[in-house]
């Protein structure tokens, strides 16, 4: 339904930087096709959880860490839905983050705060701040939908032994912090392996690389580190999932405003 | 025994808190026996424990403050005592609890459920446990909680050598009440909420005691004494938020009778987030609410008045973040500003702010039995 719009937007975007329509509707066709394959391959994972440790870095090299929790839900027909609980540093132990992500349209978030026992609504529409004072801002964490982009195929690339597809992806979100992002995706298991972020005026802002990949459940890949380096300010953020389980056996009922209020 | 055949899933864990509090005061007391500034120290620890696969859980959260002038300010409450048993689509909760209503910034109206625990701080945000059982329906259309509530808490105020207090004297030992059960009448009360797309509503209703209480003068003299009064009340609420992209649009009203005549309460208005302010990672909450009381009684504090602030967090590594605002009687132009900032220091210690301030008032109303109480606190508390 919105594809021509989404392939006058392509046009544009490809009209600009030189290329016939005819060369970028194949590269846009290629590059949404390679997001689509990924995208299939992590399909029913059903649910999983996951223990985080963020270690935050000043351009000093001074450290800080954060202890989180994750709860994940896939949901086939739109964006998942996801449940953070906050154990470290202490003044915010026992906060938890409620979001129901969307393919389209802004995303549903809730925050629980103990000390007044409030469940709050929260606008979701700062998604380009930092998450925790991190150098991962919250859309940089919020579920990746196909739906959020739109594609361009750049060329193919080896690095580390592997083929990787190299595409470009333009948020279709304003409010989004990035003008695009370039991703690397290696071609035989689909894992994205590199991202460069570049802010609105085009400059490059971050470099997140993915490292030590895990299967689970013989299908699903995760990766063990996320490294998330700033180059315009140096400092950097160091994100371990540790204790990945996949069939928990969540429904929707643990993720509500209810279940997000009683998270520990 | 029991307890013994049940595989403890999660051993539970004690945390909270532990921190001093100043408190330095601009003008000097209205009455002699007050003090010009004061230090106090708080505990509030917590244990939670899990078991039966996590369908069962205990809770406790004593609270501990001892003041070095008030020994109505130096008191203990279980701010949580309480078991709860998760079913399928229910929860039953029994035990003293703390529940929270509503959604605006600058007053907690439809919040009816725990009793003021005013000593502590004039923001209405510290609460005392309230004894309940409390049944929790879990449905797609929604969550049913049903509360029945067999003893009252009295409303906590400062003593004779407090500050931010009027200049009478509440003598709660004398409190009375509507009901010829007293404190022992049960309360009940029921609330729906759920969200909608972009909304989330309650609404609710309570029946019994009131948690405000009136006042009746009990003994002139130098520092009259006045004994709090509670009416039992019925109130009926809604409360409502829209979330629409940057736009937070709230609103939370009442009807209550029982306290006198009949009448109306609500607190409307909204908050804006600017995002990546001056190209910074902070965020700026602009917030306007509008307040609303129909009781001809110039003692309520938020007739008619505009509340306008702001939020602003700095989203850095400390969590720095500052709310700020001032409400402003339309009627008297009675002004009450107050300034709220924190921040974390190291991993585990947490630095707070805090300003209030009373301007222009008028004799007769309560910011004016507030007007040589101006304050700025500082607090510093460990986190464990």
């Amino acid at each position: 339904m919105r594809r021509p719009e989404k392939s006058l937007f392509l046009f544009l975007i490809a009209a600009a930087i030189g290329f016939g329509p005819a060369a970028a509707d194949e590269a846009a066709d290629k590059g949404l096709s390679i997001a689509r394959e990924a995208d299939q391959r992590d399909t029913g994972f059903g649910d999983a959880s996951a223990t985080l440790q963020m270690i935050l870095r000043n351009r000093h090299g001074d450290q800080t860490t954060r202890q989180m929790r994750s709860r994940t839900l896939e949901v086939l027909e739109d964006g998942d839905k996801s449940l953070m609980i906050f154990d470290d540093p202490a003044d915010v132990k026992g906060t938890s983050f409620l979001s129901f992500s969307h393919k389209e349209g802004d995303d549903d978030q809730w925050l629980y705060l103990p000390a007044l026992k409030r469940v709050k609504r929260i606008s979701s529409s700062n998604k380009s701040g930092p998450f925790m004072g991190s150098e991962f801002s919250y859309e940089d964490l919020s579920s990746q939908e196909v739906e959020k982009y739109a594609y361009q195929y750049l060329r193919d690339e080896n690095f580390d032994d592997r083929d990787h597809f190299v595409i470009e992806r333009i948020p279709v979100d304003k409010k989004s912090g990035y003008r695009r992002q370039i991703t690397w995706i290696d071609q035989e298991e689909y894992r994205v392996w590199k991202v460069e972020f570049y802010d609105r005026k085009d400059s490059l802002l971050k470099t997140l690389a993915f490292a030590d990949y895990k299967r689970y459940l013989d299908k699903h890949w995760r990766a063990s580190q996320l490294d998330m380096v700033n180059h315009q300010t140096g400092k950097s953020t160091t994100l371990r999932f540790e204790d990945y389980i996949f069939g928990n056996g969540y429904a929707d009922d643990d993720f509500n405003r209810n279940s997000l209020a009683k998270a520990r | 025994m029991l307890v013994a055949a049940v595989p403890l899933a999660h051993a539970g864990e004690w945390t909270g808190d532990a921190g001093i509090e100043l408190r330095g005061f601009t003008g000097s007391p209205l009455d002699p026996v007050q003090h010009e500034s004061n230090f106090s120290v708080y505990l509030q620890p917590e244990h939670y424990h899990d078991w039966d696969d996590g369908d069962q859980r205990f809770v406790i959260a004593p609270f501990l403050r001892v003041d070095q002038d008030d020994p109505e300010r130096s008191h203990f409450d279980l701010r949580e005592l309480y078991w709860r048993k998760s079913f399928a689509s229910a929860e039953l909760s029994v035990g003293l609890k703390k529940v929270f209503w509503g959604v605006t910034e600058s007053a907690h109206l439809v919040d009816i459920i725990n009793q003021t625990d005013a000593v502590e701080n004039i923001d209405g945000e510290d609460k005392l446990g309230q004894p309940m059982i409390n049944l929790s329906l879990l449905r797609d259309w929604g969550t049913v909680d049903l509360f029945v509530m067999p003893w009252f808490r009295e409303r906590t105020f400062a003593g004779r050598e407090g500050r931010l207090r009027p200049p009478f004297y509440v003598d709660e030992s004398g409190a009375r009440y509507e009901s010829a059960a007293a404190e022992k009448h049960i309360d009940t009360a029921v609330r729906w909420s759920h969200y909608l797309g972009d909304w989330d509503i309650g609404l609710a209703h309570f029946s019994g005691t009131s948690r405000e209480p009136r006042f009746v003068l009990s003994a002139f003299g130098p520092i009259p004494v006045v004994i709090p009064f509670y009416d039992q009340i019925e109130q009926t609420s809604i409360d409502l938020q829209a979330t629409k992209g940057g736009w937070l649009w709230k609103l939370e009203a009442f009807n209550r009778s029982g306290q006198g005549h009949s009448f109306q309460a609500l607190a409307a208005g909204f908050e804006y987030t600017l995002v990546g302010l001056f190209n910074t990672s902070a965020d700026l909450g602009l917030i306007t609410e509008f307040l609303r009381d129909n009781r001809d009684d110039p003692t309520i504090v938020g007739d008619k008045d505009i509340a306008v602030g702001f939020r602003l967090a700095f989203n850095d590594v400390q969590s720095t973040d500052l709310l700020a605002f001032s409400g402003i009687d339309l009627d008297t132009k009675e002004r009450f500003s107050s300034i709220e900032g924190s921040r974390r220091l190291g991993q585990s210690w947490k630095l707070s702010l805090e300003a209030r301030f009373f301007s222009n008032t008028k004799p007769g109303s309560t910011l004016y039995t507030l007007r040589h109480d101006d304050y700025l606190q500082f607090s510093l508390a460990k986190f464990f």
